[in-house]
């Protein structure tokens, strides 16, 4: 086959483009650059932008013996994931970039453009595999290496694009092994750090970086009784669940830490409260994909098991899945889910569907008037 | 086997070029030294500058040799600024045009940043052509606080040839110096810097079949300018550093074979480049030369493929074993719409279509037929892909 090998510049996409060039393919390997304004020679990868990185992946492609290249993506990664992550906080929401970037950018415009310049897929270093059942349908699966599994970034993938992935590094054990088998290969990349921040966001401070972009308006922080605790500047730099930088001078009557319950960015509030508030026992999203082949009957609830966050824990659920919509209820109530969020749903280690949650049911009866009325303001301002 | 199409980039060493060079490098010695190992280099050296000065028409104390054309520029824009702002401090404005290469923009940018020089552009229009009355009537009206003038004596991307010598006319009537990066031209149509009536002029040795880490300033005598580089205080004080006499050999032989040859190889490498516009034009109708058919480097064609990303060509021309280039500028490979077109008022989908086909010396008529066979497919391809990151696609 001929493979494009998507390059970031660190270790885990040298490895895969490595064994994708063992394996007999065609392999030319390509560096996307993300930003305009790439910052100079900084240690350390961000997994995207820098100059280095990009030195980094072409020092790696030579070492293959692959023809490699640079292509220019900044426009449509600040479209489809800078500006999107910016309008999603605006509106109270908590979106997932890694995410977007996958579904608009990896396997969207550099897999078009790939199959238009005559490749058949794109290889990528992330920790997933992709597996083929009895009926010959491809289906996306947990890596081996379930410490470093990113299955739940790749949930957006359709069938069809499933067809042209390729995962190299998903049945590897572990990162430890990748990192000795691009020592083994004379790869330079070998002990570089992984990344863990937003690439965008150089500093890795989200708040700073959107309260930048989004202006800060000061507002307040109440609790679940609309009682005013303190102030804040500016509801967007807010997620449902977070605890730290709530700048709340006096302690909670019952001495335990707040958490944030909700952000309306509409009457600019910051709504706090108990960790237990945070409970919710069911999610609702009316934007989702199948991963593969469609669950028959999938109207039905069926048992399944659903995660909400890239390094978050999955737990089991009954799922529903009609024309306009998926709810999930969740067997036990989990803390904090954000509206923006994604819900990627599994059938043990197969990713079966994906969707952005739209809203959330509190599990605490006494919030769930509330939570209903806060997720519904925030709904209505999306 | 690959067929080499982008002479602008870099053109191969000469091969008599090349045994000159190694030669010379076994010589033991600092041109600047007293004693006889001195001495023997200090000759190669100064018989590689009248070589060179005989090449471009100049007097053999006119030529600083640099590193490249980059450094040379640099030298001259900045030199000249400071001169002149020393002299008059209100002049501060430089001249120039969008279309130069980022060796000239980007010293021009520094100054406006660090030093409060202001910037005038010379308005271009869509085939690349500098509007020189506007020039003529902005230097009756502001001559006063203009420091230099700045216009390049080929465009290295589209490969126009501006009127120098009016350029350099204009000019004079003001006293002003005129500064020409001349690296695009030297070696592909005759330069002449004495009826020129330049101040400065940038060449380099690599784009002539030298080596590359080689390049001259030619400065002329009247003109003073500010050094950039201090220390031993070689090259008349305004390039310090220990003297490259072997590159400076090698250029100066690259320079002398080469222009020997400018007449024959003008009308063989622009018959060459005529073919392949004429093939492009009939075979992608979606293809635009840029610039003049006739105004133009012998050795240039320049197209934009509307709908096309010229990266994309260029990448399946290289899967094909042709290596062309879009021309624009890379930082760490990353295809840049095209300065140069976007400063003609083309559109940024234009800007990022163009590709760039030079020759040279060694190119054939099969490295001609091998491109032209290869090209409807990189084409078809490119289409194909579109343009991804255009915003409004």
């Amino acid at each position: 086959m001929k493979v494009l090998a998507a390059m970031s510049g660190g270790v885990d996409s040298a490895v895969a483009a490595a064994r994708a060039v063992e394996a007999g393919h065609e392999v030319v390997g390509v560096h996307l650059a993300l930003s305009r304004m790439p910052g100079t020679l900084r240690t350390g990868s961000r997994g995207c932008c820098t100059i280095e990185d990009s030195m980094d992946a072409q020092r790696a492609a030579n070492l293959l013996g692959i023809p490699f290249y640079v292509w220019d993506f900044s426009e449509r990664f600040k479209l489809d994931v800078v500006d999107d992550f910016i309008a999603e906080y605006e509106s109270g929401r908590t979106p997932n970039p890694c995410m977007r970037c996958n579904e608009r950018i990896k396997f969207a415009a550099l897999l078009e453009k790939g199959l238009a310049l005559g490749f058949d897929a794109i290889c990528t270093g992330h920790y997933a595999s992709i597996l083929t059942d009895e009926e010959g349908n491809l289906e996306l699966h947990r890596s081996l290496a379930v410490a470093k599994d990113q299955s739940y970034v790749l949930g957006v993938l359709t069938a069809e694009q499933l067809k042209h992935a390729m995962f190299p590094i998903g049945a590897s054990a572990s990162k430890d092994d990748i990192r000795a088998e691009a020592a083994a290969r004379g790869l330079s990349v070998a002990a570089k750090p992984d990344s863990y921040d937003i690439c965008f966001i150089p500093e890795g401070d989200t708040q700073d970086w959107l309260a930048e972009r989004l202006g800060s308006t000061a507002g307040e922080i109440v609790d679940m009784e609309g009682n005013v605790l303190g102030k804040h500047q500016g509801a967007h730099g807010f997620t449902v669940g977070q605890r730290k930088g709530l700048s709340i001078g006096k302690p909670a009557v019952d001495g335990k830490p707040r958490y944030v319950l909700a952000v309306d960015v509409k009457s600019n509030k910051v709504v706090v409260g108990p960790a237990k508030a945070l409970a919710v026992k069911e999610l609702v999203g009316s934007k989702y994909t199948w991963c593969g082949k469609a669950k028959p009957n999938a109207e039905e609830f069926f048992d399944a098991l659903v995660q909400v966050r890239a390094h978050g824990e999955q737990v089991p659920c009954q799922v529903s899945v009609t024309e306009n919509q998926m709810v999930i209820k969740l067997d036990e109530p989990i803390l904090g889910v954000a509206p923006g969020q994604t819900a990627v749903i599994y059938l043990g280690s197969r990713v079966l569907a994906q969707t952005t949650i739209d809203s959330t049911v509190s599990a605490v009866d006494d919030f769930s008037t509330a939570s209903a009325s806060i997720s519904g303001s925030v709904n209505g301002a999306v | 086997m690959t067929v080499y199409l982008d002479y602008a980039a870099t053109a191969p060493i000469r091969p008599e070029v090349l045994e000159c060079y190694v030669e010379n490098m076994k010589t033991l010695g600092n041109p600047s030294s007293v004693h006889g190992a001195g001495q023997t280099v200090r000759r190669v050296l100064e018989e590689a500058r009248e070589d060179l000065a005989k090449s471009i028409h100049c007097d053999r104390n006119e030529i600083i040799f640099t590193s490249g054309g980059t450094e040379s520029n640099n030298l001259a824009i900045k030199g000249l600024f400071w001169e002149q702002r020393a002299k008059d401090s209100n002049r501060n404005v430089i001249i120039s045009a969008g279309v130069e290469h980022h060796a000239v923009i980007d010293p021009i940018d520094w100054l406006v940043k660090h030093e409060g020089a202001e910037v005038a552009w010379i308005p271009v229009d869509s085939s690349g052509d500098l509007d020189l009355d506007w020039l003529e009537n902005y230097l009756k009206e502001s001559e006063n606080t203009v420091a230099l003038i700045s216009v390049m004596w080929a465009n290295n991307e589209i490969g126009v040839i501006n009127d120098i010598k009016r350029v350099a006319e204009l000019a004079k009537t003001y006293q002003l110096p005129v500064h020409s990066d001349g690296v695009a031209a030297f070696g592909h149509i005759p330069v002449n810097f004495t009826e020129s009536g330049l101040s400065t002029l940038a060449i380099s040795a690599h784009k002539v079949g030298g080596p590359i880490g080689i390049g001259a300033l030619v400065v002329s005598r009247a003109t003073k300018l500010v050094s950039l580089v201090h220390g031993g205080g070689q090259e008349r004080g305004i390039r310090s550093g220990t003297l490259n006499a072997p590159a400076a050999k090698a250029f100066a032989l690259a320079a002398k074979n080469t222009v020997s040859e400018l007449e024959t190889e003008t009308l063989r490498q622009s018959s060459l480049r005529d073919r392949i516009i004429g093939e492009v034009l009939a075979m992608a109708p979606m293809a635009k030369l840029t610039g003049s058919q006739t105004n133009r480097l012998p050795n240039n064609a320049h197209f934009v493929f509307e709908g096309c990303s010229g990266d994309s060509i260029l990448f399946l021309l290289d899967q094909a074993g042709v290596e062309v280039s879009t021309g624009a500028a890379c930082q760490a490979g990353v295809n840049e719409p095209s300065h140069v077109l976007l400063s003609m008022g083309r559109s940024v989908a234009e800007a990022y279509g163009c590709l760039r086909v030079t020759l040279g010396n060694d190119t054939t008529e099969a490295d001609v037929d091998a491109f032209l066979q290869a090209l409807p497919k990189a084409v078809e391809g490119a289409l194909k892909a579109g343009l991804p990151n255009v915003g409004a696609n």
